[in-house]
């Protein structure tokens, strides 16, 4: 009985110290905001994102102001700005949870792996590990996206080839200390496989630790995400992603400093989100940060 | 310690042996076809044949990989498919402004994530504290070319303090160090902040505080250089995080770096100029690894003993 009520009384824990703390809380606020707005998308808006509209470029043919019948002004393209930016919001997440998704299940795979058998398998992954490590994460992503053609799913890739190598290295170091522990080495004399080590005794310890590498992830993610395509070669227009909204129109943005701000906040701001409330998990559910300030 | 370095100095050139070898496959897998590139449109395909055999593009993977290879070791990085010239001289040509641009940065960074991490750690607990961690938060979370374009817009276009952008004088200097440096700079708060709770925490600064000392002293003679020593030895690592910004922050301040070579260079599928990029960045975040390995004992002995 102790034993079945041990994990719940530990998880009403984790959720009530998280909930005290006041960042993570506005953080955990401004994700739903973003995933409502993401999926009520075409409800809240009058325009579709890719609908040029005619009353929504001035006579001249330059974007309109926030304010009116435009909450956030338009684009260069006379499109509503607020309709882009929330039909944006979806690309942001979609790559932020697959390509987050991606890299973790690359890291964790690569990270336990070496971590459990060690011996040549684990050099072998770890050495390319580092190899990896050595190449500028921003650099390798714009070689292998100027190599594909980009699409919403290539850039999820792309971005997952580049940033499962910190997952990879936390749990390596985090798996090899727990192969040395004492229960693994029952587990093992009581004659269990490596799967069921693996799967029953080894990554239920590392659910923490992949949980808080996750939520910061995305954040590393989205930004990514942003800075592929706001340099062109991230999500191609007329799809709306927030970097490249900017990239459309920066060769206007001295005229119409809207169409880089508005955008950029909402990245900053989902960035910020998912920084807030990985910070404070990591807090949480790391026994050796607790007591902490 | 010598067999250590050795040992360290070692890895390091293999994992530059690999750097290339994986930079070379994926610009070999590159669908684009550059030769189509460099004799345009009209060519015969008599022309591109000729072309093609001209850069040895006609030859196999293995063989094209050890023709770089060996070039490599003799400093030689190949030449640009357009702009004619070889790629180890544009890129010294250009490595001067990147550098002082990631000396501006480094600054920056320091200037501003080593004070607010001093002041948050001193005022522990209370509004100031708070207000500096979300703002180190903003920091690390605000994507670099936003930050960019919105600096050039209040300072250079609406204000006028600093020029559009380009190159030149210190004034051209501000706003790109301060774009590539803040992100450093909401990391160097945290560890500062971290790294100073764990000083004042310590005995010798209560035996320090016992003898009666002013809290000025304390601060300024015991506390901070111990504070501040394993911080500065991660500048070695920083320099990877710039590598990828630079690409960005040259591009929005039209700043004349190795970061804007790569980027037209990508335009332009001009392959040469990319692979040398890439290796030279790669270079110089192994090098910086390498020197934050290497420093760290001699800053702090505990380590040494290993």
């Amino acid at each position: 009985m102790t034993d079945a009520n041990f994990p719940e009384i530990r998880q009403r824990g984790t959720l009530a110290r998280l909930a005290q703390r006041k960042l993570a809380l506005l953080g955990l606020f401004l994700i739903v905001l973003t995933v409502g707005g993401a999926i009520l998308a075409p409800y809240l808006t009058k325009y579709g994102p890719e609908e040029q509209l005619f009353d929504g470029l001035t006579i001249e043919g330059a974007p309109l102001p926030p304010g009116g019948e435009f909450l956030l002004g338009t684009d260069l393209l006379g499109r509503d700005l607020l309709s882009r930016i929330l039909h944006g919001a979806r690309t942001s997440l979609i790559i932020g949870v697959v390509a987050n998704g991606l890299a973790l299940i690359i890291g964790t795979v690569v990270g336990v792996t070496a971590g459990y058998f060690r011996g040549w398998i684990g050099s072998v992954l770890m050495r390319f590990t580092d190899l990896m490590m050595a190449f500028p994460a921003l650099l390798l992503a714009i070689c292998l996206a100027a190599i594909f053609q980009p699409s919403l799913w290539i850039v999820a890739m792309v971005i997952a080839i580049v940033n499962w190598v910190q997952t990879a290295r936390v749990l390596y170091t985090e798996t090899t200390s727990l192969a040395e522990r004492e229960f693994i080495a029952a587990e093992r004399a009581l004659g269990a496989g490596h799967m069921r080590i693996l799967f029953l005794h080894i990554l239920p310890h590392l659910v923490p630790t992949i949980i808080v590498w996750g939520t910061l992830g995305i954040s590393t993610t989205v930004l990514l995400e942003a800075t592929l395509s706001y340099l062109g070669i991230g999500v191609q227009p007329p799809t709306p992603s927030w970097g490249n909204i900017i990239f459309e129109n920066q060769t206007y943005f001295q005229a119409a400093p809207w169409l880089v701000f508005f955008p950029g906040v909402a990245i900053l701001v989902l960035a910020l989100s998912f920084n807030l409330v990985g910070d404070a998990l990591r807090d949480v559910l790391d026994p050796t940060q607790r007591g902490r300030d | 310690m010598t067999a250590y370095l050795i040992r360290r100095l070692v890895q390091a050139v293999l994992i530059l042996l690999g750097v290339s070898l994986i930079t070379f496959f994926l610009l070999y897998a590159l669908p684009a076809d550059p030769v189509r590139q460099i004799a345009g449109r009209s060519a015969t395909a008599e022309t591109v044949e000729n072309i093609r055999r001209q850069l040895g593009l006609d030859q196999p993977f293995v063989v094209q990989y050890w023709r770089y290879l060996t070039g490599l070791v003799q400093g030689d990085l190949g030449r640009s498919y357009l702009q004619k010239t070889d790629v180890s001289t544009l890129i010294a040509a250009r490595l001067p402004a990147t550098l002082l641009l990631m000396a501006g940065a480094i600054f920056c960074e320091l200037m501003l994530g080593l004070t607010m991490g001093i002041i948050a750690a001193l005022r522990r607990g209370t509004t100031t504290d708070n207000a500096l961690m979300i703002t180190s938060f903003i920091g690390v979370s605000a994507p670099q070319f936003v930050v960019g374009l919105l600096l050039l817009y209040v300072f250079a276009v609406k204000l006028g303090w600093f020029p559009i952008g380009g190159y030149g004088t210190f004034a051209h200097m501000v706003l790109p160090s301060i774009t590539l440096g803040i992100l450093g700079s909401g990391w160097y708060s945290r560890m500062m902040r971290s790294s100073m709770i764990d000083v004042l925490r310590q005995d010798y600064i209560r035996t320090a505080r016992a003898k009666g000392l002013s809290r000025r002293r304390i601060l300024l003679r015991h506390a901070l250089p111990n504070a501040i020593l394993p911080i500065v030895a991660m500048i070695g690592i920083d320099i990877g995080i710039f590598m990828g910004g630079i690409v960005v922050v040259e591009s929005v301040f039209g700043w004349p770096g190795i970061g804007q070579l790569a980027w037209q260079a990508i335009q332009r599928v001009d392959i040469p100029i990319i692979m040398g990029v890439t290796l030279v960045s790669a270079c110089a975040i192994v090098l910086g690894n390498l020197l934050a390995d290497v420093v760290t004992p001699f800053i702090d002995p505990r380590i040494r003993v290993r």
